[in-house]
């Protein structure tokens, strides 16, 4: 976390020599604080305070790389408790778990499936990041050969999963030329797998057992011990894993490490966090919940046990949910989309310019095969009923779009279907349109393919 | 040796206020018990930095009538109860409902309008059926909200009812009835944090005591939204934490509609092969929308599967440390 001006004055000479353009090394240092002048601009300011202000400036969670060669997934550099403080930016990576006990023709079958799976969302190609790989066999070569087979199947980023350095190393020789993430460093084998980490230069995760019955804290100090010790054999990316499993102790525990490095700016614990949402559940739909919560509040890296379309779909849905950014409204341009090569005499709808209802309209009616006209008005980003509530879809606004997009040109009647959920303003409407024709469609886009085949010009 | 780790604990000066629904008969109502919600002294379930006295309560959703427009899914679920709000309401206690809430639609069957006297005989059979607290919900439609809630209102006199909708159009009326025959009301606004504390200050101002005002953000359903009223329902209640008064009421919402009515759990043909088995993903539609919105700070929940009513109540029973 940035220091304050006050924080950098003191680590400045305090001479007040003016040589920097500033009248004070006070006023400097709240231009630095400020992000508006370079340290560079201090003739005098010492080789540690250099240091200090560099460590400060440093992101409060370190952003951690995981890299297949098809694929890259960022997490990490967070900068909120809550998104609408400002928003979350790195999406938290979604694995499929597989473990080397598998047949490897079997393996390999999992791992397409999975990583074949692709969603549309609102435009978007929605997809899992990659595959955790655990050496459940406990023997290096079988978990290299899995590993292998896994590469085979897919070019997106692996994490290893393996308790014994000596079997890890068979890992992560098979997944050379990758940067995969490392599972897990635990208090008895964390020199060695910090040495393999080094030399692969892949980050390393850490684990510590949860201590029953505590508030987190005292675990949170052997973890924070832990990564220090790591740090200090040289491995700098690090991922976090409390130990903890169930929903209430993973939103605590993840609550409090994400407060520890944002509002304590404490290095330590300054590290993105992995969960496993199938170990704390006792079937898929208490994974999901689980996974959801993981998502939303402050998980990294979350790897799942199952890999059930209807689930990941939920899953994706969600994290794309969580990671807009509240500052941005997606939005589509408003005007006129055509929608299966319309003609003059197909239906014209009206909707609004909010992305998630466009495409709910636009793809009921692209669905049923038949020709529309889409009218979308401008109404600042929000859906239907918001806008109407806010007056940013009301028959004024509903009328301009109709009269300056040029609509009337382009089709024989004089019909606007309108949203079933402003039904009110039909009166209002036909005021403002004279001569036109306003009817009332449903509430809901699911059930336009039903009212379309009863339409008629 | 452990590195010290001092965990920042906030300290609120803020709580959430308590709403007790129903009323037992030493209390002028019929109800074999009350339900109270609110009391939160922090942010959901951070149980190390204050109190969470009442969990977050399942309110099921059921109809005057059966709806024409719920989900072929939601239909199989119930089956034949849906053909009487009494059956209906008995069945939804069973499945593990810890409230009511008695939906009128607008029209009866073959499209004439539902009457004062039709939602009053509901109310009645609902009451007679259950001995939950029940919520009742117009139609949403200005005129006949109030036409309907007036009637429940006298109807169900001293039983600390909720009504609904109360929203910036029509609350006078709904206060109104609240007033005069002891019941609640459901404070609806449109995900917007000055709009939610705006109305309640209105609310309040006719003299109907905080005790008994819930608030309603409204929200959306996953994939639809969900993170507007997600983050209006975080912002409400950090300012309730914060000691603002009139955004402390517990809050309400309805994931059973929200997301009921989207595609994804309402139809299981025309829909992309990626998005998996339709009853997988209907009732994790449910499921996941209604645990999202009791993680960021919900009270009550509305919701209408039965299999996701029992997913979130065993999911709140473990977040409340049970």
């Amino acid at each position: 976390m940035a220091l304050t001006g006050l924080q950098i004055y003191k680590l400045l000479p305090r001479t007040n020599c003016k040589e920097c353009g500033y009248p004070t090394c006070l006023a400097f240092a709240m231009k630095l604080a400020a992000k508006q002048a370079e340290l560079a601009a201090c003739p005098y300011v010492s080789e540690e305070a250099k240091a200090q202000l560099a460590a400060a400036a440093a992101p409060p969670i370190r952003l951690v790389t995981v890299e297949g060669p098809g694929h890259k997934v960022e997490v990490g550099n967070e900068t909120v408790l809550f998104r609408h403080e400002k928003t979350f930016y790195h999406k938290a990576g979604l694995f499929i778990r597989v473990r080397d006990t598998m047949p490897l023709d079997e393996l390999k079958a999992a791992v397409q499936a999975a990583m074949g799976f692709g969603v549309d969302y609102v435009g978007m190609d929605l997809f899992l990041d990659g595959i955790a790989v655990e050496a459940a066999s406990g023997v290096g070569q079988t978990f290299q050969s899995a590993v292998q087979a896994v590469r085979e199947a897919t070019d997106r980023p692996l994490i290893l999963i393996a308790d014994a350095p000596a079997v890890m190393e068979a890992g992560v020789k098979a997944a050379e030329d990758t940067r995969p993430l490392l599972y897990a460093a635990t208090p008895d084998n964390w020199e060695a797998m910090a040495a393999l980490a080094k030399e692969a230069q892949a980050p390393l995760a850490v684990r510590t057992p949860p201590l029953p019955g505590e508030d987190g804290g005292g675990s949170l100090g052997d973890l924070a011990e832990m990564t220090e010790q790591i740090k200090g054999k040289g491995v700098q990316d690090m991922v976090l894993d409390p130990g903890v499993r169930d929903p209430i102790g993973t939103l605590v525990t993840l609550t409090q490490l994400r407060r520890l490095a944002l509002k304590k700016n404490f290095r330590p614990l300054g590290y993105p966090i992995i969960t496993f949402p199938g170990e704390g559940a006792t079937d898929q739909i208490d994974e999901d919940m689980l996974a959801s919560q993981h998502i939303a509040k402050y998980g990294g890296f979350v790897v799942l046990d199952h890999f059930t379309p209807a689930s990941i779909y939920a899953l994706l849905v969600l994290r794309e949910n969580i990671y807009t950014n509240p500052q941005e409204p997606i939005q589509v341009q408003p005007g006129i989309y055509e929608i299966n090569e319309p003609k003059p005499d197909s239906p014209l709808m009206v909707t609004t310019n909010f992305s998630i209802t466009y495409f709910s309209v636009a793809n009921e009616v692209d669905g049923s095969g038949m020709p529309g006209w889409l009218l979308v008005a401008d109404a600042e980003g929000m859906s239907v009923l918001t806008a109407w509530a806010a007056g940013k879809f009301d028959a004024e606004r509903i009328a301009k779009s109709v009269k300056t997009t040029g609509i009337e040109g382009k089709i024989s009647h004089h019909k606007l279907i309108i949203p079933g959920h402003v039904a009110v303003l039909m009166g209002e409407l036909e005021e403002e349109l004279p001569g036109w024709e306003i009817q009332v469609g449903p509430r809901e886009a699911v059930d336009l393919t039903g009212f379309l085949k009863l339409w008629h010009p | 040796m452990a590195v010290p780790v001092e965990i920042p604990v906030e300290k609120w000066m803020g709580k959430v206020r308590e709403v007790t629904l129903g009323a037992v008969p030493d209390e002028g109502g019929t109800r074999s018990h009350t339900v109270t919600v609110g009391g939160e002294t922090m942010l959901p379930f951070l149980h190390f930095e204050g109190e969470i006295p009442n969990p977050p309560r399942i309110a099921i959703e059921i109809a005057n009538r059966r709806p024409d427009d719920w989900s072929p899914l939601l239909m199989e679920a119930w089956g034949d109860v849906m053909d009487d709000p009494a059956t209906w309401a008995k069945a939804a206690e069973e499945a593990g409902a810890d409230l009511i809430l008695l939906q009128l639609i607008l029209t009866k069957d073959g499209n004439e309008p539902t009457t004062a006297s039709d939602a009053s005989a509901a109310t009645r059979a609902v009451l007679e059926a259950t001995g939950l607290p029940i919520l009742v919900f117009g139609p949403g439609q200005v005129d006949a909200d109030n036409e309907l809630l007036v009637a429940v209102a006298e109807e169900a006199v001293g039983e600390r009812v909720v009504l609904g909708i109360c929203e910036e159009k029509n609350y006078r009326t709904i206060v109104a009835a609240a007033l005069a025959h002891a019941h609640l009301v459901n404070s609806r606004t449109p995900m917007d944090v000055n709009l939610a504390k705006q109305l309640v200050i209105l609310i309040s101002d006719m003299g109907l005591p905080l005790e008994r005002v819930l608030m309603d953000p409204t929200t959306a359903g996953l994939g639809y939204g969900i993170e507007y009223g997600y983050s209006v329902m975080e912002r409400l209640r950090i300012a309730a934490l914060q000691g603002d008064t009139m955004t402390q009421q517990p809050m309400l919402v309805t994931p059973g509609y929200e997301a009921w009515r989207q595609k994804e759990a309402k139809v299981g043909e025309g829909v992309p092969e990626a998005w998996g088995d339709w009853r997988e993903r209907a009732v994790l539609w449910e499921t996941m929308t209604a645990t999202a919105l009791v993680e960021s700070g919900a009270d009550i929940l509305v919701m209408r599967h039965p299999e996701a009513v029992k997913r979130v109540k065993a999911f709140i029973e473990e977040l409340m440390g049970k």
